[in-house]
This record gives structure tokens, sequence and C-alpha cells, in this order.
């Protein structure tokens, strides 16, 4: 391996490692706040590529019919769960429901009017966004005080529904989409291309971004207090309810950019989130699902030796990079403290 | 007489098989403290963590003339009223500023203004002087006697008319325990309404103007504050000699 080669690998494993940054991110916060293990993170990021490439290729995007399933069953879980309280069940689909049922007709608005690349691409991530609230409100508000474990199961349930939804309204057909630019640099005998610097500059913002979110702004506080303090949180009248919500929708909001940053990389198939919701899922474990900026350390350390490792051993790859999991979980088991679980 | 604004009737709160709480009333008046004493295990914070809708429980209770039953907290924090728990609940890793701004969470998502939450704040700053020399300190690191105060301080952000405080002098020295009962006996002027729950019965019953007996989940006595003080049966089992 020469040095040309070492800088062409390296800027791979950023690129991947940075997209792997904002999953952890969102993995991260899903958990602090909620203790849901987000398996589903890596559907949003297909979603997001596969209603893209769905504009760019003159289709209906399945988003369409996605978005309406989900706000159809998160309206009929609020319906049924305040149906003797006609006001507060008004508020709860508003909440859930109501944005997913808008962004479904956002996207068939700007597929009719045929409408350009900066609306398709608004559409795509406010559909996306839109579905956050409604999964939470479907799979974990219902169960949002049961144990860890049950939560999990429920998580690799829904990752299994989105996978079949997204197979149903998407197809089984791989997309791409186009790169943001197609401009390159060169710096010696080293060359960057522009999309990589785009994924660095885009990652680097949104992690700023959420920084001043958490520390400066109210709803963040609120989600830091919700996830330092449950109790806490609900005595100075923040809801669990609107606590999830709101994570989820930041959460599917991290998913449908890092599927921005990704589609132009890799074809992108309805069930490749998986593998890449894993690969942050790693980083966020290195990070022991609390720290911020370990998990997204740790995710940037996933993307390097996914590159490096594809370079020497390619077929073991995934192996590799799945198996850095294990020296990380024995290492915290020797340095955590074990509390029971509330 | 003034308005009741807390009515608990007939209040029922069980674990499981076991009834922690059975069949307890009281009120508390507008502007007035109510004080609920009694040995540890009677059901004192069960008692405020089902009227705070914190655990479920069946029976009545009505807040301002509404029924509020079942109730979420957040809905009843909305309302005007506020919890100090006993464990403070405090957002340890976070400073004392952002732990008293949450205490402004609801009146900043009512649509209060920012300028209003930083008045509520000098005032809060007024009471407990200390709070503000610790504005950026994490509250994980402040002293039991400053946790309190924060946790109190915290609560009164919301401006509520209804404050719950479940054993203020819990771990804290007598000093800054009577220090704590001051200052809420001067919210009292203000027209805040109170449900002071208490260990330290002489405390509370000096603090309060009228005073329930809890024992063993149920309410064994009642009375004016200060006529409970001279009670032999209160004087026998709560305060002892002087």
């Amino acid at each position: 391996m020469d040095v040309s080669i070492a800088a062409l690998l390296t800027q791979d494993g950023l690129t991947n490692g940075a997209i792997y940054c904002l999953i952890a991110l969102a993995l991260v916060l899903v958990f602090a706040v909620t203790r849901v293990i987000f398996v589903p993170q890596g559907e949003f990021v297909a979603f997001t590529v596969l209603t893209l490439a769905a504009f760019e290729q003159k289709q209906l995007p399945g988003t369409v019919w996605l978005s309406l399933a989900l706000g159809v069953a998160a309206a009929s879980a609020d319906i049924v769960a305040h149906r003797r309280e006609p006001g507060r069940m008004l508020r709860a689909i508003a909440g859930s429901a109501v944005p997913c049922l808008l962004s479904a007709l956002l996207v068939w608005g700007v597929f009719a009017t045929g409408a350009g690349w900066a609306f398709q691409v608004i559409a795509t991530v406010v559909a996306v966004m839109a579905m956050g609230p409604a999964v939470y409100r479907v799979a974990f508000q219902p169960i949002a005080t049961a144990p860890v474990l049950t939560l999990l199961i429920v998580s690799v349930a829904v990752h299994f529904v989105l996978t079949g939804l997204g197979l149903l309204f998407f197809g089984a057909e791989g997309a791409r989409i186009s790169p943001f630019t197609t401009v390159s640099f060169t710096f010696g005998s080293i060359n960057v291309s522009g999309q990589s610097l785009l994924v660095y500059a885009f990652t680097a913002g949104l992690v700023i971004a959420m920084a001043v979110f958490f520390k400066v702004t109210l709803f963040g506080k609120a989600l830091r207090a919700t996830a330092a303090n449950r109790t806490g949180a609900r005595l100075v009248g923040v809801s669990p309810n609107f606590a999830g919500r709101l994570c989820f929708t930041l959460a599917a909001a991290i998913g449908a950019a890092s599927g921005l940053l990704i589609g132009p990389i890799t074809t992108v198939y309805y069930d490749s989130g998986f593998l890449v919701g894993l690969k942050g899922f790693v980083g966020a474990i290195v990070g022991g699902l609390a720290s911020y900026p370990i998990a997204a350390a740790g995710a940037i350390f996933v993307g390097l030796v996914e590159a490096f490792s594809s370079f020497w051993a390619s077929a073991y790859k995934e192996v590799i990079v799945f198996t850095l999991i294990l020296p990380v979980l024995l290492w915290r088991s020797f340095n955590t403290t074990h509390h029971e679980e509330e | 007489m003034s308005e009741v604004l807390l009515e608990v009737s007939d209040l029922h709160v069980a674990y499981g098989q076991v009834e922690a709480v059975r069949g307890v009333s009281l009120a508390v008046p507008s502007g007035k403290i109510a004080t609920v004493i009694g040995p540890n295990g009677a059901g004192k914070t069960t008692l405020l963590s089902a009227v705070m809708g914190l655990l479920p429980a069946s029976g009545r209770v009505r807040f301002a003339g509404e029924n509020i039953t079942g109730r979420d907290t957040e809905a009843l924090v909305r309302m005007g009223m506020s919890l100090v728990p006993e464990k403070r609940e405090l957002f340890a890793d976070m400073t004392v500023l952002e732990n008293l701004e949450l205490g402004g969470f609801s009146r900043r998502r009512a649509g209060e203004s920012r300028a209003a939450l930083s008045n509520t704040m000098e005032e809060v700053f007024a009471l407990f002087p200390r709070l503000k020399e610790r504005l950026p300190q994490l509250a994980g690191t402040l002293s039991g006697g400053e946790r309190q105060m924060l946790a109190v301080g915290r609560a009164l952000i919301g401006k509520p008319r209804l404050l719950l405080l479940d054993e203020p002098s819990l771990g804290l020295a007598p000093l800054i325990t009577r220090d704590i009962l001051a200052t809420i006996s001067r919210l009292r002027a203000t027209g805040l309404s109170v449900l002071l729950v208490e260990q330290n019965a002489r405390a509370a019953l000096q603090t309060a103007d009228y005073g329930y007996v809890l024992e063993t989940g149920e309410l064994s006595l009642e009375g004016p504050a200060d006529d409970l003080l001279h009670d032999e049966r209160v004087i026998a089992t709560y305060l002892g000699k002087r």
C-alpha cells in the first residue's frame, strides 16, 4: 500500500464514518431519551434515497403510500387511546398522524407538479422526518415504560415491518441518487472528491447544530432533562410522549440527512438500511449509548476500519467491522458499574 | 373561610395487593398551608405522588373546582400544581441555571416570554440568594441544602398555585430546615397554597394552618395546626417533651 492508496482509503473511511457518525448520534439520542435501541434507524436512510431516486426517475415515490399507511396507523392508535376525550384525541392526532398525512400530500404534490430538485429534496426530508413521530406513536408510546428488552424486541419487529413496507412500496430494485457535486480537488498526488468534502462539512454542521440545539434551546434542554431524570422532567411539565415524539422526529431527520449523503455514494435497496444502521450502532456502542462525542469518534473509526479491511481482506470486511464490538463490550464490562433497571 | 383549592376525597392507592393509602380525604384552602404528618411508611409520599398523577389511584381529586382524577402529571403542572419530591429529582448533569429554566418549561410552552421567566427567577433568587451564586454549577455537585433550595426554586419558577412539598427537611441540618420552612411561610403571604408532608411534626405544625395525621395509610386525626400542637395524642406520639 502506498500513500495515495492509503489516502484514498482514508477518504473513503472518513466519508462512510461521517455517515455512521450521524446514525450513531441518532441512536444515542433515541436511547438516552426513550431507552429504545432503535434498530430501524437505517430504514429512514434507505427511504430517503429511494424517495429521491424515484423523483429523479420521474416516478411517484412509494413514500406517498408509506406515509399514508403510517399516518393512518398513528391516527387509529390515537383514536382508540383517547376515544372518550375528543379534544385530547385531536391534539394527539395533530402531533403524530397529521404530519405524516400532510407529507404524503406534499410528496404527491411535488411529483404531480414536476417541481424542481430543491423541492424534491425538501419533500423527501419532510416526509421521512414525519415518519419518526408516527413510528413512535404506533410502536413505542404504548409501551414507553416497558423494560429495555421489551423495547428492543419491538424495535426489531418495527425494523421487519418497515423493511416489508419498503419492499411493498419501493420494490426490490436498488437506486442511487445524483451526486450533489462532481467537483474534485487535487492535493499533490491525492484526489479528494467534492462529494466527500460535502459529507464532512454537512456532518460537521449537523453535529454543531445538534450541540447548539441541546445546549441552547428549551426543547433541547427538555430532551436532556428527560434523558437525565424522567420523573424530574414530568414534574416540570415535560411529557414523556412529547419527548419521545421530538427525539424520534430528530432521529428521522438525521436519517434523512444521512440518506442524502450516502445516496450518491452507494446503491441503496429497500433493506440496505439495516447494515448501515448496524455500523452506526457499533459506533454508538463504543460510546456506551450515552456519550455523543465518543459515539461519534467510534463511528468514524468504524468507517476507517471498514475502508482498510475492504482493501486487505474485502471478503471479511463486515466480519472485521462487527468484531470490533467484542473488545469494546469486554472493556466496558470491566469498567461499568451494573445498575438494576428501575 | 377560604375557597378550597385542592380537595381529595376517599383516595385509595395500592401497590399490587397492598393498599398503601386507604380512603384519605383532605383539603387545602387557597393561600393556606396544610400539612400531613405521620411516621415512616405511613403512606405520606404515596399520597402526594398519587395526587400529582405519578401513581394510579382511585377516589376523587379536585383542583380549583375541576376534577383532575387520573390526569397526567404534565397536565397538572400546566394547571398550576407543582411537586417538590422527597428525592428532589433534579437534573444532576445540568447546571443550576438550566434546572431553573426547565422549571418554566410549561410557561414557555404556553407562550410566556423569556422576560416573564427572568422576573420569576429574580423572585426566586430573592428567596434563595445562594442559588444565584451557584448558577453555572452542576446540580449534582450542590450540597443537600442547596439541592433542596434548587428543587423548591425550580418548582416556584413555574408559578404554581399549589405547591406540594414532600419531606423538605429530609437529610438537612436543622438551621437549613428552619430557613426553608420560613421561606414557605413567607410564600403563603403571596397567595401560594401548600400541602406539606413532613416527618418533623413540630416544624410542620408550626408552619402550617391545618394538619392531618396519617397512620398506616389512614387519617387518624385532623384539625387546626395549633390545636394539634397541643393535642395529647400528637404530643405523645410525634412531639415528645419539649
